[in-house]
C-alpha cells in the first residue's frame, strides 16, 4: 500500500510526543523530581530526554569534571596547596605554572605565591586533581566560564581558582566524607603515635632516672667505702 | 634488546632458504631485512607463508636512541598477519642510512601500505621507490621538513620533553617577559622559524598531481561527453568532518577519486613522543572522539605490554571489558545515523539513533567524569571503581533499552526501500581486495572475510564470553550497515555476560599511583578491534619516561585506502554513501 511506510514512521514519531507527557505524569520519580531546573531523567522514561538549557540542567554526577580549582580550608583559610608542583609536572598540555613563596630571607615557603591555570590549554583530563598528594586540587563542576577575553579573563590565577572547603564538601559530598574519614584516622593515628612515643619517652625518663638513682646509689656506696 | 645482531654462521634465521639473504638479523622479536631484498621476501611471505594482511607500516628515527647508535637512521617496521591462520604477527624492518633514506615500496604486495608509505614520506622523508602516486598526505606540499625526525623542531618549541622546566616552583616562568603566555609565543612570534632562502611572501602554490585516470573524451549515445573534476569537500556535509575527495567523473559516473586529508592534522604521535606515557592517555580520547574509550583501552594495553605484562585486577578487567563495549554499540548507531543521512534522510533516523547513546554517555560521564573525552584507562586498570548502582543502570540498558533500540532501527531500517536501493550492490569491495587494502573492521566483515582480533588474537578476558564473529557476504554498503547492526547485539551478548559475571575488588594495582614511570628499551605492538576497525599502537620506548616512538595505527585512515576503488564506476551521489559505509572520523583519520 502507498503510504504504509510514511504511517508506520510517523507512528514512532507519535510515540515519542505522546510518551514525553505521559512519563511526566506516569512515571515516579518523574524527570522533574529534583527540581523543575535540575532534570535527572530515569532510564524508565521513554519520551524525548530534551533539556531546555539554560533554562533546565542536567544533575551533574559527583565525579564530573570540567575545570581544576583549589580549595582552601573554610576554617582557617589557610590554602591546602603546598606549591610542590605535581599538578604542574603531570599536566599533559602543561598549562599549570607555580610559583613559590618565599620569607624575606629567600627561604622557600611551601605555599604558593602565584598559581596559574591557563584554562583555554586545559583539556580537562582531571589527572592534577588525580595526582595531587594534599587533596588541594579537585575538579570544579561549573561549566559555565565563557568570557569575551582570553586574556586576562581565561588565565586563571590564584585569587579565581580558589575555592572553600565547604564548596567541595557540597560538590563533592562522598568523596568529602571518604575524606574526613581519613582524616580522622589520620588523626588518631597521629595520636596513637605521639601517646606511644610520649610514654616510650616517659618510660625512657623512668629508667635514666632510675639509672642515675642507681648510679648515686652507687656513688653514695663507693663514697661510703 | 635493540642491538642489531649481524649473521652469524649457524644461527637460525627464517626465510633464507628461501629467499636467500633476505633476513640479515633480528632486533627482539623482528626479522632485519636487507633491503634490496624486501620486495622478493615480501612477495613469497604473501604467496607461500600467508601473510596476507599488512596491519601496519611505519617509521622509525633511530637518531637519539640510546641503544641504536650504530643502527642506521631510518627504519620502517612492517607487521604481517594472516587472516586465513590467525595469531600474533611476523614483524619486518627494513632500514636506511641517514644519506640514502630510500626503501623499496610494498605497494604492489600489499597495496594496503598505500597510505602508509605516504605518511611516512611525509613525516620522515624517506622516499619508497615503486609508490605509484608518493607526495605528502597529512602535511601540505610546501610544508618545510619532516616532523617526525628527531632533529625538527616545531615553530613553538619549548623543551624537548615534558614536564617542561619553566612549570615547575622553581622554574619560574616569567611573567613579566616579553611574551609571558605561551600562546603569544606561538608561530607569529619570535618563535618562527623559516628554512634559509625561504620567502612565504614569494612562494608559490605547489601543483598536486591527483591520480585520476586518463582524461576521456567519449560518445556516449551521441552526447558527448569530456572528464570533469569535481571537489568534495573540504567543507561538505556529507564528509563528516573536514574531508575532500577529488572526484573525477565522466557524466556522472566515477572514474577517478582520490582521497585529500589531512585539514586536522596536529601529529598526535610527536605530540605524544614529547609526553609522558601516562600524559598520552588524555590525547587518545581525541583520536577517534566518537569511541574514547576504546583508544584509551588500545593505548594501556599497548604500555603494559611495553611495561612487560602487568597484573590488571579482575574488577577492572571487566570493567574495560563493559565501556569498549558500550563505545562499540555507540559507534555503530552513530554510523548507521549518519550513513542514513547521507542517503538523504536528513537527521530523522540518525537523531533517533543516537537518542540511546545519550543514556550510554550518562554512565560513562558518572564512571569517568566525561562524557566523551572519558581518560578512564591507566595502566593496570581503571582510574576509579564505578559509583554506587552504576551496575544496575547499565543492567537496565542493556537488557531492556539497547535491545529494543537496536529492534526498533532494524525494523525500520533494513527493510526500508530507500535504503535498500541507495545501498544493495553499491560500492563492491571483494574479500581478496578488502584484505589487500588493509580494510579492518566492518569494511572487512562486510566483504566476507571472517576476521575479528578478539577471536583471532584475543586480547583482555574476550576468551571469557560467548559472542559470534558477524560475517555479511555482500562486500556493499548494504553488507557493511548489517554488519553494524548485528554487531551492535554482539555486543550486547558480551555486555550481558560481563554485568552478570563482574566480581567485587579493586580496579587499580595495589599501592600509590605513579604519574610518571620509565620503562626498559623495547618495543611493543598491540592491536584492538576498536569499532571501526583495527586500532594499533607501536611504542618504542628507550628506557626515559617518555615514549621513543608512538604510532597510532589509525582504522578510520587505512581503510580510506579502499575507498577511491570502492567508488570506481558508481554514480556520484554514491560516493557519499560509501564514505558513509565506511564510517570514518577526522580526529583518527588526520591525527
Amino acid at each position: 500500500m502507498i503510504g504504509a511506510g510514511i504511517l508506520r514512521g510517523l507512528k514512532i514519531t507519535a510515540r515519542h510526543v505522546i510518551e514525553t507527557y505521559l512519563d511526566d505524569v506516569k512515571k515516579i520519580p518523574s524527570r522533574y523530581a529534583y527540581d523543575r531546573r535540575l532534570i535527572k531523567q530515569p532510564l524508565e522514561e521513554e519520551g524525548i530526554f530534551t533539556i531546555q538549557y539554560p533554562e533546565e540542567k542536567r544533575v551533574l554526577p559527583e565525579n564530573f569534571r570540567y575545570i581544576p580549582m583549589l580549595i582552601f580550608d573554610a576554617e582557617t583559610g589557610e590554602d591546602r596547596c603546598t606549591a610542590c608542583g605535581i599538578c604542574a609536572k603531570v599536566c599533559p598540555p602543561q598549562c599549570i605554572w607555580i610559583v613559590r613563596d618565599q620569607d624575606k630571607t629567600g627561604k622557600p615557603i611551601p605555599r604558593p605565591a602565584e598559581f596559574y591555570i591557563d584554562i583555554t590549554v586545559c583539556m580537562g583530563c582531571g589527572y592534577c586533581a588525580e595526582f595531587c598528594p594534599f587533596d588541594a586540587i579537585k575538579m570544579n563542576h561549573d561549566y559555565e566560564i565563557a568570557a569575551y577575553n582570553r586574556f586576562p579573563d581565561l588565565v586563571l590565577d590564584k585569587d579565581a581558582l580558589s575555592v572553600p572547603s565547604t564548596y567541595y564538601a557540597q560538590l563533592y559530598p562522598k568523596a568529602w566524607e571518604e575524606e574526613q574519614r581519613r582524616r580522622e584516622e589520620e588523626r588518631k593515628k597521629q595520636e596513637a603515635r605521639e601517646k606511644a612515643l610520649a610514654a616510650k619517652r616517659a618510660a625512657k625518663a623512668k629508667k635514666a632516672a632510675a639509672a642515675a638513682k642507681k648510679a648515686d646509689a652507687k656513688k653514695t656506696e663507693e663514697k661510703g667505702e | 634488546m635493540a642491538q642489531p645482531e649481524t649473521v652469524v654462521a649457524g644461527v637460525d634465521l627464517p626465510f633464507n632458504d628461501a629467499v636467500p639473504g633476505a633476513v640479515i638479523g633480528r632486533d627482539g622479536e623482528a626479522l632485519v631485512v636487507a633491503r634490496d631484498k624486501l620486495l622478493e621476501l615480501a612477495r613469497y611471505l604473501r604467496d607461500h607463508e600467508g601473510y596476507d594482511y599488512l596491519s601496519s607500516v611505519t617509521g622509525v628515527d633511530n637518531l637519539t636512541h640510546p641503544k641504536r647508535k650504530d643502527v642506521e637512521r631510518f627504519e620502517v617496521v612492517y607487521h604481517l598477519y594472516s587472516t586465513k591462520r590467525g595469531g600474533g604477527p611476523l614483524v619486518l624492518k627494513a632500514r636506511a642510512p641517514e644519506d640514502d633514506p630510500e626503501i623499496p615500496s610494498v605497494v604492489s604486495v600489499w597495496p594496503g601500505a598505500d597510505f602508509q608509505e605516504r605518511e611516512i614520506w611525509d613525516l620522515f622523508g624517506i622516499r619508497f621507490p615503486g609508490h605509484p602516486n608518493l607526495r605528502r598526505i597529512l602535511l601540505w606540499e610546501g610544508f618545510h621538513g619532516h616532523p617526525l625526525r628527531k632533529d625538527w623542531k616545531e615553530a613553538y618549541y619549548e623543551e624537548e620533553k615534558k614536564p617542561y622546566k619553566s612549570r615547575h616552583p622553581d622554574g619560574r616562568y616569567d611573567l613579566k617577559a616579553k611574551y609571558p603566555w605561551h600562546e603569544e609565543r606561538a608561530v607569529f612570534h619570535d618563535n618562527l622559524v623559516f628554512p634559509e632562502g625561504f620567502d612565504p611572501d614569494q612562494m608559490d602554490i605547489p601543483v598536486v598531481e591527483y591520480r585520476l585516470g586518463q582524461d576521456i573524451y567519449r560518445e556516449l549515445e551521441g552526447i558527448k561527453t569530456d572528464r570533469i573534476i569535481v571537489n568534495m569537500g573540504p567543507q561538505h556535509p556529507s564528509t563528516h568532518g573536514v574531508f575532500r575527495m577529488v572526484v573525477a567523473l565522466e557524466g556522472e559516473t566515477i572514474v577517478g577519486l582520490e582521497p585529500e586529508m589531512g585539514y586536522l592534522h596536529r601529529n598526535h604521535e610527536k605530540i605524544g613522543e614529547r609526553n609522558t606515557y601516562l600524559m598520552n592517555i588524555p590525547y587518545t580520547d581525541r583520536l577517534d572522539y566518537i569511541c574514547s574509550m576504546s583508544n584509551n583501552l588500545g593505548y594501556v594495553l599497548a604500555v603494559e605490554k611495553l611495561m612487560g605484562g602487568v597484573e590488571v585486577p579482575e574488577r577492572a578487567k571487566y570493567l574495560r571489558i563493559i565501556m569498549v563495549e558500550l563505545t562499540r554499540i555507540i559507534n555503530h548507531m552513530w554510523a548507521i545515523g549518519f550513513l542514513l543521512n547521507d542517503l538523504g534522510a536528513f537527521f530523522t533516523p540518525a537523531l533517533y539513533a543516537i537518542e540511546e547513546r545519550e543514556l550510554i554517555l550518562d554512565l560513562f560521564e558518572a564512571a569517568s567524569g566525561s562524557r566523551m573525552m572519558c581518560n578512564y584507562m591507566r595502566p593496570g586498570g581503571v582510574v576509579r571503581d564505578v559509583p554506587d548502582g552504576w551496575i544496575e543502570e547499565a543492567r537496565k540498558l542493556v537488557h531492556n533499552r539497547l535491545p529494543r533500540a537496536v529492534d526498533e532501527l532494524d525494523a525500520y531500517l533494513t527493510k526500508n526501500e530507500i535504503l535498500l536501493a541507495r545501498t544493495k550492490g553499491v560500492g563492491y569491495l571483494s574479500p581478496e581486495d578488502a584484505i589487500a587494502y588493509s580494510t579492518s573492521g566492518p569494511v572487512l566483515r562486510g566483504s566476507g572475510v571472517p576476521y575479528d582480533i578478539r577471536k583471532v588474537e584475543p586480547y583482555c578476558i574476550y576468551d571469557r564470553f560467548d559472542f559470534d564473529v558477524v560475517v555479511e557476504d555482500g562486500g556493499d554498503v548494504y553488507a557493511r550497515y548489517m554488519v553494524r547492526i548485528r554487531e551492535m547485539r554482539e555486543s550486547l551478548k558480551i555486555l550481558r555476560q560481563a554485568l552478570r559475571d563482574i566480581p567485587e575488588g579493586p580496579v587499580l594495582p595495589p599501592g600509590k599511583q605513579k604519574y610518571s614511570f620509565r620503562i626498559p628499551p623495547g618495543e611493543a605492538y598491540q592491536r584492538i578491534e576498536a569499532p571501526k576497525g583495527e586500532l594499533g599502537f607501536y611504542l618504542v620506548s628507550d628506557g626515559t619516561a617518555n615514549p621513543y616512538r608512538y604510532h597510532v595505527r589509525a582504522p578510520s585512515f587505512i581503510n580510506l585506502t579502499a575507498l577511491g576503488p570502492m567508488c570506481i564506476g558508481y554514480k556520484v551521489a554514491d560516493s557519499v554513501a560509501i564514505l558513509g559505509s565506511i564510517d570514518i572520523v577526522l580526529g583518527e583519520t588526520d591525527r
